[in-house]
């Protein structure tokens, strides 16, 4: 247990108990996984987006506006979430909480509009079955919006217990461990940004 | 060095986020820009794009997700952290290149089955191939 270990005063919370590091090293190795996960998803996707059958061309109905207003919801949602655990290891529970909270509703706000230009493309005449350009985008991007779901809820939850517990070496490090995730996420939309809508609306163009 | 990262980063004002933060808007921004509004080749726009989304990417790591931070005085966490994701964006690109190299890359022109008569029957997905760039599903 943590009583027998000394410590720098300095060192974070979460860092603080050996199950604290072992988490986080762990939660480590998994988001490698999940890079792999992302890779087969974003190369089955590249591999179809040109098999478009008798449907419209992903590059056709992509909108800058949507791209845009998605891109810097999550973008600023993970500098907030880096604002909370940096407030956390200034031991300001407070602080925490409300840059999670704003972390969370930014994170919201994008699944909006997520779920908007998805509804837009189906009105289109593009939903997950129309092609296999379709199904590839829809099944990437889906994955990452659904990520996106289960962070809203882990991070609630975790906000939950800190906000009983107060800040322990058990629930900082479950913080720390969720804002990994997140910007995480944020890391997978970057090349969603790239891969999927720039080279997409670049296609179309020229 | 990293240690040193751990200890005196949370006190004060976080401009590590802020700075991580005005470089990652820049890029989307400069990346939108290079990828619409300029002339350059198809060639120069990819390298382009993807050599700021893999920047953008390194900057969340080490600006926002501290992945050179340790729990030990050995530097160890740290190094096995920064391995393990070098290792699986190493795994991602192999995947991703790999995929569209033998799949789609030229290599659609020997796809001969959709003019073989045999085979016609059954295969349904011929119509994508009409839509492809010139260097996809090319007819002999």
């Amino acid at each position: 247990m943590a009583h027998a270990e000394t410590h720098d005063p300095n060192t974070p919370l979460e860092y603080r108990s050996e199950t604290g590091r072992l988490n986080i090293l762990g939660f480590w190795i998994f988001l490698g996984a999940e890079i792999a996960l992302f890779a087969t998803l974003f190369a089955t996707y590249m591999v179809l987006e040109h098999r478009i059958a008798d449907g419209p061309s992903p590059g056709e109905l992509f909108e800058v506006k949507s791209l845009l207003i998605q891109t810097f919801l999550l973008l600023t949602s993970s500098f907030t979430c880096g604002l909370a655990v940096h407030e956390m290891r200034r031991q300001n529970v407070k602080g925490l909480i409300t840059w999670m909270a704003i972390t969370l509703g930014l994170g919201l706000g994008f699944l909006y509009f997520e779920i908007e230009e998805f509804l837009h493309f189906i009105h289109e005449g593009a939903n997950i079955g129309t092609s296999a350009a379709w199904s590839g985008f829809f099944v990437l991007v889906g994955t990452h919006g659904a990520h996106v779901t289960f962070g809203i809820f882990w991070v609630t939850m975790v906000l939950i217990q800190v906000a009983k517990r107060g800040l322990t070496p058990a629930t900082s490090a479950k913080v720390f461990i969720t804002s990994l995730y997140w910007h995480f996420l944020d890391v997978v939309w970057i090349f969603i940004f790239t891969a999927v809508y720039l080279m997409g609306m670049v296609m179309h163009n020229g | 060095m990293a240690n040193k990262t751990v200890a005196n980063e949370h006190h004060g004002f976080p401009w590590k986020h802020l700075i991580g933060f005005v470089l990652s808007i820049v890029l989307t921004l400069f990346a939108l820009w290079i990828a619409l509004e300029t002339d350059l080749s198809m060639t120069w726009i990819l390298i382009i794009i993807f050599g700021f989304a893999f920047l953008q990417a390194a900057l969340q790591l080490l600006m926002f997700m501290h992945v050179t931070e340790n729990s030990t005085k050995s530097n160890l966490t740290s190094r096995v952290q920064i391995g393990n994701i070098l290792f699986a964006a190493f795994v991602a690109i192999v995947i991703v290149i790999g995929s569209v190299w033998v799949m789609a890359a030229g290599h659609a022109k020997h796809d001969k089955h959709q003019h073989s008569p045999k085979t016609e029957n059954h295969e349904n997905h011929g119509g994508g191939s009409e839509h492809d760039s010139g260097e996809h599903g090319s007819h002999e």
